[in-house]
């Protein structure tokens, strides 16, 4: 998994609550068995004119010229809420997506994140909104800095937001972890524990 | 005699004894605790499905690991498959064979037990794992499927996971949890007549908004929670996720023992006896403290549907779409705008001024015999009105049969709506079948996204009861007026 420990990108507001999704990306889109060939079908239904078509809706925050290379979204309260769909994460990483800040995240989408060396971010309405006013005159130059060791946001040098985080999520991203891997280490004690479970809850075996 | 001091401290004591239910059945499944209140947790059941259990199986299989105790691992055919008389494995979704084809040839590779396309058990997850007695009380399974939490009903700790947190159980028999919060929602009151288990969910988003659960595991209590059926109450943990909740659980009580009591992959003989002896534990206990409490009347919930995007959109079924709500800092909230722009509904507008295109009873909202039956005493004798499409998908093919032995589909046929095979259907779009660019549906379901339905659908989420009187009145309808 890829590691996050500091980045400094491009950020894009999508100041909305409860971006579901739906809205990152449409279940149309998600049309193989595969997490690959995705990042085309993120924010479809709003990057693109038409539903199901691919011409491009100039108004649209991601697609205008002073946003290319966007890495880090902006958002409000509740993002990635609704399907448990990890495509929607999978779309935003092959996009560019490094990061994405936001009010609050649906969980099941906040652990699909960490999953896959996604940081998703949590501050405050006010916070996001000084955030937003800092990138938005001229985004390529007034890029947001992110470093998860120290766990700060830094847009201008006297603006810098210390954020929280979960130390086990932490480690995940910083380290690039594979859960799997780390938790078939304890093998052992999950046989153990299963061994004295199913004595006493019989009829779960 | 004790003294003060003694009572107090023994208040604190029994205090710190006292455990919520969520809390039981968490400290029951921890493995070991890992950083912070991160646990390593043990998973009793995992469900899987061909949308999003396909590739989980795929990418397992990929990186060389297995699933371990497969015949604990389900998996059904629910997401894509076609609901028309005669279906296999061809879908109007392109591509949607090879989702269906990949989850059956990973289900025979990993051994595990498939509801297959034509199995007689076949029906969405979330409607046959209670109707086989595959959820039990104070098991924890979980599903790559949000809806997951619906099984907390049955007192259950189920929830929703990613593909990559399903290899995680399917590998390891454990995930790793972070702890969450806990809340009480108690309903207190009495339901009015045909106001049901989901005017009682969309009222609670629509009072504490679709983050109003975020963090917490909640448990449903109170007087008119135990007045419920067991399906009601799949009802109402069904949309615990569109609370932002992790999950959601109800105490099981004789109702729930009563109803998973001779089901197929219930407990037999012996062992029932000591499941039972069991689930009778499961309760929280009068001195335990939960982080967060809210209390709602039933007396203020009547039916209630959604005129927005977000579950938290809702209002009367015979209301007027509400002001636009505004932000902390004054203004005008976006969501607001965009949703009002998007359903094409302005302030004070009244609901029952907007005429629908389609009519959708299914999903694992609202799909089981229940449902139905409330569907057909309001459409018994009456037609849907002309030009409106009106669709029922029973939650499953068992609960298509026991529709049928009863006349129900010849209630529901004869009023004009299609009639269908069991699955998830057109609760989502998945580019196959849709109800067609900006067209407006009430729906049973449980989102109301942008184009969740088809292109640039609009949906408004109701009680079957509202689905089939709107489909009536051709407009959205008040349920009272049909009975």
């Amino acid at each position: 998994m890829d590691k996050f420990t500091q980045h400094l990108g491009v950020a894009a507001a999508l100041l909305q609550a409860n971006i579901d999704t739906d809205v990152i990306i449409p279940s149309r889109e998600m049309k193989r068995v595969s997490k690959q060939g995705l990042g085309d079908g993120l924010f479809a239904n709003r990057r693109y004119t038409l539903p199901g078509s691919r011409e491009i809706n100039p108004n649209f925050v991601l697609n205008k010229p002073e946003y290319a290379n966007t890495s880090i979204l902006l958002s409000g309260a509740n993002f990635g809420c609704g399907s448990s769909r990890e495509h929607a994460v999978w779309a935003l990483k092959e996009y560019g997506i490094r990061a994405i800040i936001a009010e609050g995240f649906g969980s099941i989408f906040y652990n699909n994140c960490i999953r896959n060396g996604l940081l998703p971010l949590v501050l405050s309405e006010k916070e996001i909104a000084a955030l937003t006013d800092f990138v938005w005159s001229d985004p390529q130059s007034n890029r947001i800095h992110i470093d998860l060791e120290k766990q700060q946001v830094t847009a201008s040098p006297g603006q810098i937001f210390d954020f929280a985080i979960k130390p086990e999520q932490k480690e995940m991203l910083i380290h690039g972890l594979d859960a799997i891997a780390l938790t078939m280490k304890l093998n052992a004690e999950i046989s153990a524990f299963q061994q004295q479970y199913l004595k006493t809850y019989t009829w779960l075996n | 005699m004790l003294s003060d001091t003694d009572k107090k401290e023994f208040i604190i004591v029994s205090k710190k004894m006292a455990k919520t239910l969520f809390e039981k059945i968490w400290q029951q499944h921890v493995v070991t605790n890992l950083e912070g209140d991160t646990s390593l947790l043990y998973i009793d059941r995992v469900f899987l499905h061909e949308r999003t259990g396909s590739i989980a199986l795929k990418s397992l299989s990929a990186d060389g690991r297995k699933v371990v105790n497969s015949d604990q691992v389900f998996c059904t055919m629910d997401h894509i498959v076609d609901t028309f008389k005669g279906r296999n494995d061809t879908t109007l979704m392109p591509s949607g064979q090879d989702f269906i084809v990949a989850t059956r040839e990973a289900c025979v590779e990993a051994n595990i037990k498939l509801f297959d396309v034509n199995d007689p058990q076949q029906g969405i997850v979330h409607v046959i794992s209670p109707e086989l007695g595959i959820v039990q009380p104070g098991c924890t399974l979980v599903c790559p499927d949000s809806h997951t939490c619906s099984q907390g009903a049955l007192g259950a700790l189920a929830w929703g996971i990613g593909s990559s947190e399903a290899e995680h159980a399917l590998a390891t028999k454990t995930l790793r949890v972070t702890k969450p919060k806990t809340m009480k929602v108690e309903f207190v009151g009495e339901l009015a007549d045909v106001v049901s288990a989901k005017d009682m969910i969309l009222h609670l988003i629509g009072e504490y908004g679709a983050a109003g659960g975020a963090g917490y595991v909640i448990e449903f209590c109170g007087p008119a929670i135990e007045n419920l059926g067991i399906e009601a109450r799949l009802t109402l943990c069904n949309m615990a996720v569109e609370f932002s909740a992790f999950s959601c659980l109800i105490a099981p009580d004789a109702k729930a023992i009563e109803y998973l009591q001779n089901r197929p992959y219930s407990p037999k003989g012996e062992q029932w006896e000591r499941a039972v002896e069991y689930w009778k534990t499961l309760y929280s206990d009068s001195q335990a403290t939960f982080d967060n409490v809210i209390t709602i009347d039933c007396a203020n919930i009547g039916p209630t549907i959604t005129w927005g995007t977000s579950p938290e959109h809702t209002c009367s079924v015979n209301g007027v779409v509400p002001e636009v709500k505004l932000n902390d800092n004054g203004l005008e909230d976006q969501s607001y705008i965009r949703a009002m722009d998007y359903m094409q509904v302005t302030p004070n507008m009244r609901l029952s001024d907007l005429a629908i295109d389609a009519a959708f009873i299914g999903s694992c909202t609202n799909s089981r015999i229940s449902d139905l039956r409330v569907a057909a005493k309001i459409l018994k004798g009456r037609k849907v009105a002309s030009g409106v499409k009106a669709i029922c998908v029973p939650g499953s093919t068992l609960v298509k049969k026991q529709a049928e032995q009863e006349g129900i589909d010849k209630i529901l046929i004869d009023a004009g709506f299609e009639w269908r095979e069991s699955g998830c259907s057109m609760c989502f779009y998945a580019g196959g079948e849709n109800f067609g660019y900006q067209k407006r549906v009430v729906t049973s379901t449980n989102r109301n996204f942008e184009s969740r339905q088809g292109p640039e659908t609009r949906s408004h989420l109701a009680s079957p009861a509202t689905v089939a009187a709107s489909a009536i009145a051709g407009h959205l309808a008040d349920p009272r007026d049909y009975l």
